[in-house]
């Protein structure tokens, strides 16, 4: 249904629904969608046959029309979900699940922030499977309590030291899950370690938060994830400026930059990922791949050779 | 010292050993086992030195093959290698341009042969030895024999970047007439126009130097400069600059 060279993630995700592999997708009653690339958008409409769908149209930049917009979208959003599922949402129920999303991003990035030490108490895999996993969790406050728990044993794990020797990869682009981990799993195979992921499934978001200071919290959602520097954005510079900083605070020695086949937006601006990761002295290595196993060698080759390069 | 690098690649494989006053090549067909064909490599190489194996300080092993075969002290990617390898042959060499049997990279390097930069071909048989090898089947001769018979004067361009497609595209010009000649300058202009566009994007510094079994292919050679404008240098050694790099990184380890 969908065409053979579009993004693997859209392909997936609509694969899992045709398919009835994901239990998330057969127990919901709403879909939520959103306009973050024209792939999902379309790919929306045709998921429309199989489960109610609603999708939120999101503004690509950063201006007051584009605010304004983002606004009315999260309004309808919940209207949507009001009339769908038969419940009112007020302000203060709102206010509520802001705090609890706070508090959970706030403890996600402290947990990420423990890998900018030498050696890094987790291994790229163990970093995705803390990020990934959380997205599973329904019950928030369960989750928050596993994670300061997590928290509180990776502080005062003991690490060996040959790990601190190992060259420390930072990882950007596309969104990573676990099932397309190969990038990940390759560079804790040859010797090095991801210390931290600059994507949607890692850091991407983890420093922002919805403002208590504001009088409407749907505005202080607007706020919120309008700033989430997805590729989608344009222009997009709180990447660079965040991919900076990260390349700094986790103490990077190279940086991978992960596009999916066709995602075009990710895909051209892993032209500026390079010019920032170069300013910075270090090598950088632009991957694009999809699902499949089939590339496995060949990236394998270009992530050793980008791993020399980390040693003279 | 006396140190082995052996280059294991697709089609090809290669072998340098260095001792302190004399450099042994030797070069072989991979063939389907990576593994024996670095096995013959290293007994040949040994037979040709008179050299007990014992005596070998160091072998390091490169090229697709590295991870197969056991005997190795070390394994280096054949990026690394070639870099080391060219900058030993051409100290005045900033670009490489390697294009081997399923892979074609280019390689940006300093003057002490430090890698900068790279980029190598997707996972598809366009711009490599490969390529070559299936139209020169299509054509009815030996990939060694292109360049002889190619005609730059009555260029046939070939559209297809697929290898598939192309031997259909060249099944379909030979049914139409075009001379063989132009179709197999054809075929080079395509090599070269895939693999600079590959060097443009990563930035071409010069010297280039042209490496690797494909750069034994002069006609690959003149398509190549034509596209980037600029002289390209094929050493002598240039099947060996992975092996003699493997070899010069064992001295160095």
């Amino acid at each position: 249904m969908l065409p053979r060279n579009l993004c693997p993630l859209i392909k997936s995700s609509y694969g899992f629904a045709l398919t009835d592999t994901c239990p998330f997708f057969a127990f919901s009653d709403l879909i939520i969608g959103e306009t973050t690339c024209d792939g999902k958008k379309k790919m929306f409409e045709i998921m429309q046959e199989l489960k109610p769908v609603h999708v939120m149209q999101l503004p690509h930049q950063k201006s007051p029309f584009s605010f304004d917009l983002w606004v009315e979208e999260i309004r309808r959003l919940r209207s949507r979900i009001e009339e769908a599922l038969e419940v009112t949402i007020d302000d203060d129920d709102i206010w509520k699940a802001i705090d609890l999303v706070n508090r959970e991003k706030q403890l996600l990035k402290e947990i990420c922030d423990l890998n900018q030490m030498s050696p890094p108490p987790m291994s790229g895999i163990d970093l995705l499977t803390v990020t990934w996993s959380g997205g599973f969790s329904h019950d928030k406050e369960e989750l928050i309590q596993m994670l300061e728990a997590l928290k509180n044993k990776l502080a005062s794990m003991k690490i060996e030291p040959e790990v601190a020797q190992k060259p420390r990869v930072l990882l950007t682009g596309c969104p990573v899950g676990l099932g397309s981990e190969k990038v990940i799993r390759l560079v804790d195979e040859l010797g090095a370690t991801v210390v931290a992921m600059e994507n949607c499934t890692g850091y991407k978001s983890l420093e922002l938060r919805a403002e208590r200071n504001n009088d409407d919290p749907i505005v202080a959602l607007a706020e919120k994830y309008l700033n989430i520097p997805c590729s989608c954005m344009s222009p997009n510079p709180y990447r660079m400026e965040l991919l900076g900083r990260m390349i700094d605070d986790f103490s990077a020695d190279a940086v991978i930059d992960l596009t999916w086949q066709a995602c075009h937006t990710y895909n051209i601006e892993s032209y500026e990922v390079k010019k920032q990761v170069k300013e910075k002295g270090l090598p950088f290595l632009h991957l694009e791949s999809d699902y499949s196993s089939s590339d496995e060698e060949s990236l394998k080759v270009r992530i050793e050779a980008m791993l020399e390069m980390t040693k003279k | 010292m006396i140190t082995i690098g052996l280059d294991i690649g697709s089609v090809a494989s290669k072998g340098v050993l260095l001792s302190p006053d004399k450099k042994f090549s030797i070069v072989i067909p991979t063939g389907w086992s990576p593994r024996d064909a670095g096995e013959k490599i290293l007994a040949a190489l040994l037979l040709q030195a008179g050299i007990e194996r014992r005596k070998v300080d160091c072998i390091l092993v490169t090229g697709y093959g590295r991870v197969s075969f056991n005997g190795a002290f070390r394994t280096v990617t054949e990026i690394s290698c070639h870099a080391r390898g060219v900058a030993d042959l051409c100290p005045e060499a900033r670009t490489i341009i390697d294009i081997g049997g399923q892979d074609s990279k280019v390689i940006s390097i300093n003057e002490k042969g430090k890698v900068l930069d790279f980029a190598m071909n997707d996972k598809c048989a366009a711009g490599t030895g490969r390529f070559l090898q299936i139209m020169a089947n299509t054509l009815g001769m030996d990939v060694g024999e292109l360049a002889a018979f190619e005609d730059p004067s009555a260029t046939v361009g070939i559209n297809s970047m697929c290898t598939v497609f192309a031997e259909s595209e060249i099944v379909g010009l030979l049914a139409r007439g075009s001379p063989k000649g132009g179709i197999i300058a054809g075929l080079h202009q395509s090599v070269g126009k895939r693999v600079a566009t590959m060097a443009r994007r990563l930035g071409v510094k010069e010297k280039i130097v042209f490496t690797g079994g494909v750069a034994l292919n002069a006609g690959v050679r003149r398509a190549l400069e034509e596209e980037l404008k600029s002289r390209v240098f094929v050493p002598e050694e240039c099947q060996f600059t992975g092996a003699l790099g493997a070899a010069l990184l064992a001295a160095e380890s």
